[in-house]
């Protein structure tokens, strides 16, 4: 067993569920606005400011009796772009899933253009990714740039 | 879904060359009725006389018959239509719309919602394409080719629209570029890394006279007051970028000025009677660039 694997497991065992492992631990509440973990009554655990030898510190997230849908799976990336995403079943690990910054995104993020026509008119924002490591996006409409500093979830 | 021509990098390299070759056959048969019986919309959300008048000479020079309106003042827009809504309207009455907006990026969503397609007449700051294949329809036909000109573009180029779409046409055709500006509206860096990624030859400068000794074309955009966050800079270096007769003293003789105009003081107008300055004939050039952008759209050329 890993020893991130064993960590996860320590905080306390997950029967089924989803866990999301090596968040960023400045994007925890992120990822936890982008799945609106505020609204629901499942049991969830958070761990924040762990050690993790591949990003610094890192959060995670348990989250009982859920399977976390999988097109949330892109606009987690953009925030985590390190993170892993398992599936647990009967204490074990289903599936692992690896994220990967998507090409593009549909939703999820305002357009930072204050006059671009997605903060007008009920139109669901598209963006280019233009830059994967330093993750900037493109909006198909005004063409403009946003970068993370100024990423605003929109649900 | 109709093609739209809504940004300069919808049209590909054979695409732009296309419409100078059909701009051309319009400037020898101006009057050609290819669109007879058809209905044009220019939506015009944001007035723009000149641009609004150029659309509408090349359609009624092509036969067509133009609605819709110069501004959005007395429409339903103004009572609180979307946007999504008048397009969706627009589209059932005409062949082909025609849209200027303040809001950027509307009209590709123009374009996705119309049935018909959608013409961008400019969308904020953001791109005005008639205006940029209208600018190398003028390099071709005063230079014969658009390969491997030398182009100064000065003033504006933080801001200036038709600088960013320009260079990025030309992309196509190994431009080499000198850029003079303001330090405080100098090209922003990701159109330098675009020129890179193209390996396109640049240089930045604030020396007009020395930078246009050597050019083809000199592009001209306006310096306007309201884009300096310190006014004292303002005055004192608006006089640099103005262009003045005496400046084209050993350029060469294939050099012309081009202007997206309306010029304020930018171009002094000593200038004007200079056979280098080309502005007028450039906004002449719009009315054929049109046409043959219309006549591309509709499949009837
Ligand atoms: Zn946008």
């Amino acid at each position: 067993m890993k020893r991130d694997d064993k960590t996860v497991l320590e905080v306390s065992a997950l029967e089924n569920g989803t866990v999301i492992d090596h968040i960023p631990a400045g994007s925890l509440f992120k990822i936890i606005n982008i799945l609106s973990l505020d609204n629901i009554t499942n049991r969830i655990t958070f761990g924040t400011n762990l050690e993790s030898k591949r990003i610094g510190t890192k959060a995670l997230i348990k989250i009982a009796d859920m399977e976390v849908d999988r097109h949330y799976l892109s606009r987690i990336a953009l925030f985590a772009p390190e993170a892993r995403l398992s599936y647990i079943k009967n204490f074990e690990v289903a599936e692992k899933i690896k994220l990967t910054v998507p090409d593009t995104i549909e939703g999820g993020v305002r357009c930072a253009n204050p006059v671009c026509v997605t903060n007008h008119e009920k139109v669901t924002p598209k963006f280019d990714v233009v830059d994967k490591s330093d993750i900037t996006l493109r909006c198909r409409y005004c063409e403009k740039i946003t970068t993370t500093d100024q990423f605003e979830i929109i649900k | 879904m109709s093609k739209s021509l809504v940004s300069i990098s919808d049209f590909n390299k054979e695409e732009i060359l296309k419409i100078m070759e059909l701009a051309a056959h319009f400037e020898s048969n101006p009057g050609e009725q290819l669109l007879h019986g058809r209905v044009f919309a220019t939506l015009f959300f944001e007035p723009s006389t000149r641009t609004r008048l150029s659309f509408e000479s090349a359609i009624n020079r092509l036969g067509g018959r133009v609605i819709g309106f110069s501004e959005a003042g007395n429409t339903s827009v103004s009572k609180g239509e979307s946007l999504h809504d008048t397009v969706k309207m627009v589209s059932n009455y005409c062949d082909l719309i025609v849209m200027r907006h303040y809001i950027e990026g509307a009209a590709r969503y123009a374009s996705e919602v119309a049935s018909v397609p959608v013409v961008n007449a400019g969308d904020g700051s953001n791109q005005h394409p008639s205006q940029t294949l209208l600018d190398l329809y003028s390099i071709k036909k005063t230079q014969g080719r658009l390969d491997g000109i030398h182009i100064v573009m000065v003033g504006d180029l933080k801001y200036g629209r038709t600088v960013h779409s320009l260079l990025q046409a030309l992309s196509h055709f190994g431009a080499r570029f000198t850029f003079v500006s303001p330090e405080e509206l100098k090209l922003p860096d990701e159109y330098k890394i675009f020129l890179r990624d193209h390996g396109m030859k640049f240089t930045e400068t604030t020396d007009m006279r020395e930078a246009i000794k050597d050019a083809d074309i000199l592009y001209m955009t306006r310096v306007q007051r309201e884009r300096f966050s310190d006014l004292m800079e303002y005055e004192r270096v608006k006089s640099a970028y103005v262009l003045k007769a005496d400046m084209l003293r050993g350029t060469r003789d294939n050099l012309r000025i081009l202007h997206p105009l309306p010029r304020i003081t930018e171009i002094d107008t000593d200038v004007d009677a200079d056979p280098k300055a080309y502005y007028f004939e450039q906004a002449r050039n719009g009315v054929f660039t049109r046409q043959a952008i219309i006549s591309y759209l509709l499949g009837v050329k």
